[in-house]
């Protein structure tokens, strides 16, 4: 039960990060006290990894090119696909890297200002990285839902405001 | 054959039957017209979730539209539908009933209501029921020509219709007790030991009970106990279910009763005349809602929880007492602390603050002094109402 409860926090935090302790102890019915001290603890461990905000660029005119770019790499003795992933990781333009099973090994979420921009990192960073054998770059062309947002609104709630 | 031909229309008046003419509107749509044209409200009038129907429910019926399903089904619902839901009805709750002829199909629990007591009741019978409760009880009784009997309840007793309260008010023209526990608009469950005392009472009594447990699988913290598992009640019980609430499936108009087969009969043969039969897409969806909706609709019972706990506690920092509804997703705080009456509370805090809540006096005189508010609304929503509602108890408070 007590178990549960602080998963609440960490479900409602996820949806909103900006929830205070004390909206989260009136929330879950946990002592306020308790909920810092949850809170807290999860950031030291490293189970929050951080607060952040969905924004959707597009509407603020700014230009942003996304790719998912799928690599088929070799692996290496002892690291396995460890060694490379970390490599690549490391790149600021690499936002999210996967280690996939299926015809590729690893996928990368890839984002810069222009396609120009993109391109040239799969070419000149990735690609040529020693155990890469191949890269196949996918650009995105629309984003419907991200995060588990769907982009643009979404239904809206069409209820009556008086209903029995 | 010449009493059904319709009367002559003298004035517009005069066409309405005085039998609807003496029944009351409902209260709760009272300020409805007000709401629509006022800018910046935020209600707490509500009586359904905030959340659509979950997808794949939704993607049935608009799967079993391509498909054709576009006509009548048989009167008591397509088999499908009343197998799943006997299947249902055991798994949860370990009750037994025949999908042939002991499960109907209705189009809500306000149709089930309805049959039910045109089912039962001769002219002038009494159905006992709690005092406040749900608009459409006392109103199905009336339209049935049967009398409503109420029964006070009260915030010290945790708005629970208590058996020696009820026996007081039995007659022999009592027919049957009506209970919605979860209840609308109190939030109140009555725990299974209560319960046994009232079916001790009606079966000393010889009486049948009317079980309305839309809001069944809505509760925190607590179990809901379904009327028809008490020794010797399931023969005795007309329980009416509906998707409604729990599947967030308000607009689908769908639902359904299980009783014994004599009384499914009997509403069986109404409601072929007056319904016919329930949508069929809403059927197919409720077919899966049944088959797999349980974790969304464990999700909206968690938040519904968070939201009740938020909105409690505000009430009570903000002055006023709450008793702590266990079901449904109502709170019903007391404004006596104000000296002014539901009604007058309502109509004030919606001109001076734009926040719509039901005076607790649309669900019975006993709902004199308290306010119905749907805690079914967002976070940030209930946060600002109750904002705005300190605001005007601090200004409204005598002394
Ligand atoms: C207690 C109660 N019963 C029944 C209903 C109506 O349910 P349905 O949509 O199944 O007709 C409501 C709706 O508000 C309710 O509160």
């Amino acid at each position: 039960m007590k178990q549960e409860n602080t998963m609440q926090i960490f479900e409602a935090l996820e949806k909103d990060a900006r929830l205070t302790h004390a909206q989260l102890s009136a929330m879950t019915g946990i002592p306020e006290a308790e909920v810092e001290k949850t809170v807290k603890k999860a950031e030291k461990d490293r189970v929050i990894l951080k607060y952040k905000t969905a924004i959707d660029w597009a509407k603020l005119g700014e230009e942003q090119v996304w790719a998912l770019v799928e690599v088929k790499v070799a692996p290496q003795r002892d690291v396995g696909f460890d060694s490379i992933a970390e490599r690549i990781y490391k790149f600021p333009q690499a936002h999210s890297v996967y280690l996939a099973s299926g015809t590729y090994d690893v996928a990368i979420l890839v984002s810069g200002k222009t396609m120009q921009e993109v391109a040239v990192f799969v070419s000149e960073k990735l690609a040529p990285l020693d155990t890469v054998q191949s890269t196949v770059t996918h650009f995105i062309l629309k984003r419907y839902k991200e995060d588990g947002e769907i982009l643009g609104g979404g239904e809206g709630l069409k209820r009556l405001p008086i209903t029995p | 054959m010449s009493k059904l031909h319709p009367r002559k229309l003298k004035t517009s008046k005069n066409c309405i039957s005085g039998k609807v003419q003496e029944l009351p509107p409902s209260g709760i749509r009272k300020f409805f017209d007000l709401i629509a044209s006022m800018e910046g409200v935020i209600s707490l009038g509500v009586g359904e979730p905030d959340y659509t129907t979950p997808w794949h429910i939704r993607e049935a019926a608009i799967y079993a539209l391509e498909k054709g399903y576009t006509m009548y089904t048989s009167n008591s619902g397509l088999p499908e539908l009343r197998q799943a839901l006997s299947g249902y009805l055991i798994s949860h709750d370990g009750l037994s009933y025949n999908p042939t002829d002991e499960i109907l199909i209705t189009v809500g629990v306000s149709e089930g209501l309805d049959l039910v007591m045109r089912a039962i009741l001769e002219p002038g019978d009494e159905v006992i029921m709690p005092d406040p409760c749900y608009v459409a009880y006392p109103a199905s009784v009336y339209l049935a020509d049967g009398i409503p009997v109420r029964v006070p309840t009260n915030e010290e007793n945790a708005f629970k219709i208590k058996a020696e309260d009820i026996e007081k008010l039995i007659t022999d023209r009592t027919r049957a007790i009506l209970i919605g526990y979860p209840a609308n608009p109190t939030g109140a469950v009555i725990p299974k030991e209560e319960l046994k005392q009232l079916a001790e009472l009606v079966q000393e009594h010889d009486l049948l009970v009317i079980s309305d447990e839309v809001y069944g699988q809505l509760v925190y913290g607590v179990e809901h106990t379904c009327f028809a598992t008490l020794p010797g009640m399931k023969e005795r019980t007309i329980l009416l279910n509906g998707f409604s609430k729990a599947y967030a499936m308000t607009g689908w108009r769908i639902g359904y009763a299980a009783a014994q087969t004599d009384i499914i009969k009997a509403m069986n043969k109404i409601h072929q005349y007056t319904m016919l039969c329930a949508p069929i897409m809403s059927q197919m969806a409720a077919i899966e809602a049944l088959k797999g909706a349980g974790k969304e609709v464990q999700e909206m019972v968690r938040d519904y929880d968070q939201r009740r706990r938020v909105m409690v506690k505000g009430f009570r920092d903000i002055g006023l007492s709450c008793f702590e509804p266990k079901g449904a997703f109502y709170a019903f705080p007391s404004i006596k602390v104000t000296g002014m009456t539901s009604e007058e509370f309502s109509e004030k805090l919606l001109f001076e603050e734009k926040v719509a809540v039901v005076p607790g006096t649309a669900f019975g005189q006993c709902g004199e002094g308290y306010i119905r508010c749907c805690y079914a609304t967002s976070l940030p929503e209930i946060e600002e109402a109750l904002k705005r509602m300190g605001k005007f108890i601090k200004r409204n408070r005598p002394g």
